[in-house]
């Protein structure tokens, strides 16, 4: 690297050094590396306005007694100052003490939702990814069919699975009455609702676990599965030993990954259940939404549901990759 | 020695089961893109009794959306957030990704975690700020408010996807620029950049994707049906008193064409693009 601040450097040498200490560092740091910081600074400026501003001003909402009432605003000639006020750590106290009665809740089902959808993500992805890659006739059509749910937008995949579940003319509850069996109110069922979700998360996000796995099953070099097979190691032991590890940092990706999607996942919950319906299958991120936008618009209820959340993941991100950095270690 | 005899002529049952197995995930994955696209030819009612043959196929769905909805307006208000969200972080990301990858500057292990971390950031503690502020500027209901809220996903998911495709690009490239006197801007835009048309690819497709599919925002951000996006637009298909099916469906259909076709063209590079920026921290 040393290469590219060269020139830098020279420009440097011809710019009258500053007199006195931390400007003359500050100034030289400048000199060696002010066309990085020009690269980076249009997506910085961008980052700053879109994402630094507002999350500050969420943190300041969150803080705050805001709601739609008393946010202000102009309406027409009128115009109508704000009247909320600072009201300290109080939304946070409530939230987090359970006395506002749905956090908790609500975090259960999160915590459980992602749970089932990232291990089953992962699961069948695995399956069908060490399934695929045998020599087999067809392989590519199997392989093209089973990405089809990747390429359909999630929200055209959310009114689809609602069409299937209908519960007077959906498909499978036509198929269960031709087996015999009653048809279910999958919709209308609290906890048929939360397994109606699963599925048709667990169906959109399956083919991406796929691919990626595939790609990392066919990085492990061939000869390492054949010496293990001449050492005489089963298939359960090549697959422990072998193709698990050979998939470490593949799987290490995109479960991190999976994980903060399915956390933050919004349409298929929003779309699938629709608005009406209670507030059971709500994860953290619809229900903050909910506060939000349905009702009464309570803003900072949902700036301090909204501002937990990111806590939450990024504290899980974090022992995440030091889980990984320990494991590394030991192996 | 038996386990190469194992891999040539796999058990006739055993062959079976494999085959099977996967016709059973392939079933899965095919029958409610196929039902959807079944119901959409079946007429307006069809979808009520659709084991029923009355009404044989039709194209009365497809007629009806494409003429007497917004559903062309409502396509076309898609393509322009997604297409302007996707040129904005692909131009803004790329120099980003560029200096993120080949430069050692102050404050580049910093500027890598915001680009990670924001990729954490759930909808819910951007939205309201965001939507308290835009109302205030007059950017709600607006295109252009939607495109500013997608990039703050989009610019960060693309500087990070460009980093690791640079990463990927030799650095003696680099050098044999430097070596020619070029600026170091010089051999960004005139060596690099030319080199990594596949990764702009990728990161422009992921913005793509991502706004044209985005719902949350949009919902909340759009309210008149002139300016609604697909996302938002469809919803009104089957409201709380409304049901029609047939017209959704159609629409579903019309709207999944286009994307899978790009889709299978582009799906092999999205992975590894994906995965490569992401095990390279």
């Amino acid at each position: 690297m040393s290469t590219l601040t060269e020139p830098a450097r020279a420009a440097g040498r011809e710019q009258p050094a500053a007199r006195n200490g931390p400007w003359r560092t500050l100034r030289r740091s400048f000199d060696r590396h002010w066309y990085a910081w020009a690269m980076v600074l249009p997506a910085l400026a961008v980052l700053t306005v879109v994402v630094g501003y507002p999350l500050g001003r969420g943190v300041w909402l969150s803080l705050t007694d805001a709601t739609e009432s008393n946010m202000g605003g102009t309406y027409g000639v009128n115009k109508i100052p704000a009247t909320y006020g600072f009201t300290g750590l109080a939304n946070y106290l409530d939230v987090l003490s359970g006395a506002e009665g749905h956090f908790y809740p609500r975090l259960a089902w999160t915590v459980i939702w992602t749970v089932a959808c990232v291990t089953l993500h992962y699961g069948i992805g695995l399956g069908l990814a060490m399934l695929l890659n045998r020599a087999m006739r067809w392989r590519s059509l199997y392989r093209v069919l089973l990405i089809l749910p990747w390429a359909v937008p999630a929200f055209v995949a959310a009114f689809a699975w609602r069409l299937l579940f209908n519960s007077e003319s959906g498909l499978i509850n036509a198929v269960l009455n031709g087996l015999g069996m009653n048809g279910l109110n999958w919709l209308g069922d609290p906890f048929l609702q939360k397994v109606s979700v699963v599925a048709v998360n667990v169906w959109l996000g399956v083919p991406f676990m796929m691919l990626a796995i595939l790609g990392g099953l066919q990085a492990i070099p061939r000869e390492l599965h054949e010496s293990a097979e001449m050492d005489g190691a089963s298939p359960w032991q090549r697959f422990r030993y072998v193709t698990l590890p050979g998939l470490r940092s593949v799987s290490s990706t995109v479960i991190l990954l999976g994980t903060i999607w399915t956390f933050n996942q919004f349409p298929v919950i929003y779309l699938v259940i629709g608005r009406n319906a209670g507030a059971d299958t709500d994860i953290l991120a619809t229900y903050a939404f909910k506060l939000a936008f349905a009702d009464v618009r309570d803003y900072a209820m949902s700036a301090t549901y909204g501002v937990i959340i990111l806590s939450m993941l990024l504290v899980f991100a974090g022992a995440y990759r030091r889980a990984l950095k320990r494991q590394e270690a030991v192996l | 020695m038996t386990a190469t005899h194992a891999l040539r002529e796999r058990s006739r049952r055993s062959s079976i089961a494999l085959h099977l197995t996967v016709i059973a995930a392939c079933l899965c994955a095919v029958i409610p893109i196929a039902w959807v696209l079944y119901v959409s030819l079946r007429g307006p009612d069809g979808w009520k009794d659709p084991a029923s043959f009355d009404g044989g196929l039709s194209l009365t769905n497809f007629r009806y959306v494409v003429a007497d909805t917004a559903f062309p307006r409502w396509f076309l208000n898609s393509v322009i957030v997604a297409g302007l969200t996707t040129v904005i972080a692909v131009l803004i990301s790329a120099s980003a990704g560029y200096a993120a990858s080949r430069l050692r500057f102050p404050g580049r292990a910093p500027l890598m975690w915001l680009f990670l971390v924001t990729q954490m950031f759930p909808i819910a503690v951007l939205i309201v700020p965001l939507y308290t502020t835009f109302s205030t500027l007059g950017l709600i209901d607006s295109a252009l408010g939607l495109v500013l809220a997608y990039c703050s996903t989009a610019v960060p998911l693309c500087a990070w996807l460009m980093k690791g495709y640079f990463d990927t690009i030799p650095t003696e490239i680099d050098e044999a620029g430097m070596v020619d006197g070029l600026t170091p801007f010089g051999t960004f835009f005139r060596l690099v950049l030319p080199l990594a048309r596949p990764g702009l690819a990728v990161a422009g497709f992921y913005a793509f994707i991502t706004a044209w599919g985005e719902v949350a925002f949009a919902t909340a951000f759009l309210s008149s049906d002139k300016q609604k996006t697909l996302a938002t637009g469809l919803q009104g298909f089957v409201g709380q008193h409304t049901s029609e099916w047939g017209a959704l469906t159609a629409a579903s259909v019309l709207i999944a064409i286009p994307a899978a076709a790009v889709f299978f063209y582009a799906q092999r590079h999205l992975v590894t693009g994906l995965t490569a920026g992401g095990t390279k921290g």
